[in-house]
């Protein structure tokens, strides 16, 4: 017979599953009740769903374009410069890595805040999506530039680019032939961080969005402050289906990644 | 293609001089070993020769006759195996081999024929659309030389292409290689911290050291007349005898050693296969282990010389340690060379 004290780690994971799960559960269950205040027995619907899509769309297709535009620019700036980093092996290089993911030290509203000093007067930046764009670029950089790194950190890129410059490749195909092709994992698991912390970022946004540029997050608050319960849980309903397949993938991607560290 | 290097030389940052100004020529199909230890400089000048470090000012490095000194690595049409091997792992076997080619911009037709000769030449057809992370360190070591000379390199430059192999496989290998690279008749450059690779590969081998050569000849050549006490220690293993020479003898602890004329002054080395057990022989020495090796056996021995000795003794039978046995060395097989400090 088992013993009773096997029993307690069990208990505890389902407790603590239940801590997560439940509320979880009951907002999803609210967005599609009919009425959350009469409870479950109203029956349900997915008008409150079709109600969020009329409402907040423009604020779906922001985050969605904020997400690809910042991944764009991840790309572009974060591998050459990763790349850059895991050539140098001096002091140097190691401080410039550490500054790169300074902005993860700093509180995304004390972030906005310097962002908003420094860019506030110019208003035609200040009113356009470009201006939460910097915002989310400033905040995910360091996320690509760690996750490529730590791939390129992990191969010989020297010796494997001695190799194909004794073949004849200069120093462009180099980048475009070795460096980037082996670099892929890492690349793949930064490019999903971004686009999940895009996606999901909540504290920058606030400060620099304007009426009419609301992204999900902030379109989320919105909703609950101004609509009805149900609209506000049918929207968490359409966060979820959007940033869970994200979160997956993104484990997917930092687990293929490891494989090659290791 | 004739190579020839002139006061090749490299300072490190730091000051560390890897490289004193070196001069070499190598003639056109001919393979050189660069032999020595550790730190001796010769990786320093095979890279080199290959364009991947920058000489001191000063030097020049002509591929017949043309200047390269300044022509940067990818322009130098060299081929290189790495320590390594730096096999490309986003690339299939076939890829990794025709990357030079691609690089040289041929047409694809071409790529293929030429990739097709140069595996079956390396005999990679079984492995040919491999991933390279799918091969053993033998089939990488062939893949890295096929890869090499398929763009028709001016030279080839490898670098310690077996130390990655475990010992086994290192001797089967070494004559595969030696065989290869006959066949391909290009002018062939090879890094080498052994001997014996470098003794059955090389037509000419250059033995360094702290950054000189201290002697280039052939292999016999440096075995029989080493000019120097180091290359007659690092080719063939010689023994230093450090004893008091008068005259025609040298007298050593176990006894005293007939030379031949014109060893005053000199130091005197021995080959562990020139040491024989004799009966009637001058030296006296005490028998300290014994290693069964097949077909012969080694003997550690005390007493004759300062230092201890080595023997090879071949036959059924050998002294058991502990025991005391007389030994003979003829004076032909004792090398005088000038002295040396003892490094």
């Amino acid at each position: 017979m088992r013993h009773p004290t096997r029993l307690i780690p069990l208990a505890v994971t389902l407790l603590a599953c239940a801590f997560l799960l439940v509320p979880i559960v009951q907002s999803v269950l609210a967005g599609l009740t009919v009425n959350y205040f009469r409870g479950l027995s109203s029956g349900l619907t997915l008008k409150w769903v079709g109600e969020v899509w009329g409402l907040y769309a423009s604020s779906i297709l922001l985050s969605i374009w904020l997400a690809l535009a910042c991944l764009a620019v991840t790309l572009v700036l974060g591998v050459p410069a990763a790349y850059a980093l895991a050539r140098r092996p001096g002091r140097a290089a190691r401080v410039l890595e550490e500054f790169i993911s300074l902005p993860l030290a700093v509180p995304g509203l004390a972030l906005a805040l310097a962002l908003l000093q420094l860019y506030g007067s110019y208003s035609g930046f200040r009113t356009s999506w470009a201006f939460i764009l910097v915002g989310h670029v400033l905040y995910t950089l360091p996320f690509m530039v760690r996750s490529v790194l730590a791939v390129l950190a992990a191969i010989d890129l020297k010796t494997l680019e001695e190799g194909a410059a004794t073949l004849g490749a200069g120093p462009a195909r180099r980048f475009v032939d070795i460096v980037v092709p082996n670099a892929l994992p890492g690349i793949l698991a930064g490019a999903l961080t971004v686009v999940t912390l895009s996606i999901g970022e909540f504290n920058l946004t606030w400060m620099l969005h304007t009426p009419y540029l609301k992204t999900l997050p902030v379109g989320l608050a919105d909703s609950y402050a101004s609509m009805r319960l149900e609209i506000a849980s049918a929207y968490t309903l359409v966060f979820f289906v959007m940033i869970v397949p994200l979160l997956v993938a993104m484990q997917w991607a930092s687990a293929r990644a490891q494989r090659i560290l290791s | 293609m004739t190579l020839s290097l002139s006061r090749v030389a490299k300072t490190f940052a730091g000051g560390t001089k890897a490289l004193l100004p070196t001069d070499l020529t190598i003639a056109p199909g001919e393979i050189l070993s660069l032999l020595g230890p550790s730190g001796c400089g010769k990786t320093t000048l095979l890279r080199i020769i290959a364009g991947l470090e920058q000489p001191d000012p000063g030097a020049r490095v002509l591929f017949d006759g043309e200047e390269v000194t300044a022509l940067p690595v990818e322009r130098r049409r060299i081929g290189m195996v790495f320590q390594s091997y730096a096999l490309f792992p986003n690339m299939s076997v076939r890829a990794n081999i025709g990357y030079g080619l691609k690089m040289q911009g041929l047409a694809r037709a071409d790529i293929d024929a030429r990739v097709d000769e140069v595996t079956a030449l390396c005999q990679l057809q079984p492995y040919a659309s491999r991933a390279v992370t799918a091969l053993s360190g033998g089939q990488r070591q062939r893949v890295a030389l096929a890869r090499a000379i398929a763009p028709r390199p001016r030279v080839l430059l490898l670098d310690e292409p077996l130390s990655a192999l475990d010992a086994a496989l290192r001797g089967q290998l070494r004559d595969e290689l030696a065989l290869l690279l006959r066949s391909f008749g290009i002018t062939a450059i090879f890094v080498t911290h052994d001997q014996d690779e470098a003794m059955a590969i090389a037509d000419r081998v250059a033995v360094m050291r702290a950054g000189q050569v201290a002697q280039i000849g052939t292999p016999e050549t440096l075995y029989r007349n080493p000019t120097s006490g180091f290359v007659a220690r690092f080719v063939g293993g010689a023994m230093p005898l450090r004893g008091r020479v008068t005259g025609d003898h040298l007298h050593l602890p176990g006894g005293a050693l007939r030379l031949r004329p014109g060893a005053a002054g000199q130091q005197v080395f021995v080959r562990a296969e020139d040491i024989r057990l004799d009966p009637e022989g001058p030296l006296a020495a005490r028998v300290e282990a014994v290693t069964f090796l097949g077909t012969h056996y080694r003997l550690a021995l005390s007493g004759a010389a300062p230092d201890l000795l080595t023997a090879l003794h071949a036959g059924h039978s050998a002294p058991r340690p502990g025991e005391a046995v007389r030994l003979s060395i003829a004076p032909d097989a004792l090398l005088s060379l000038p002295a040396e400090d003892h490094a």
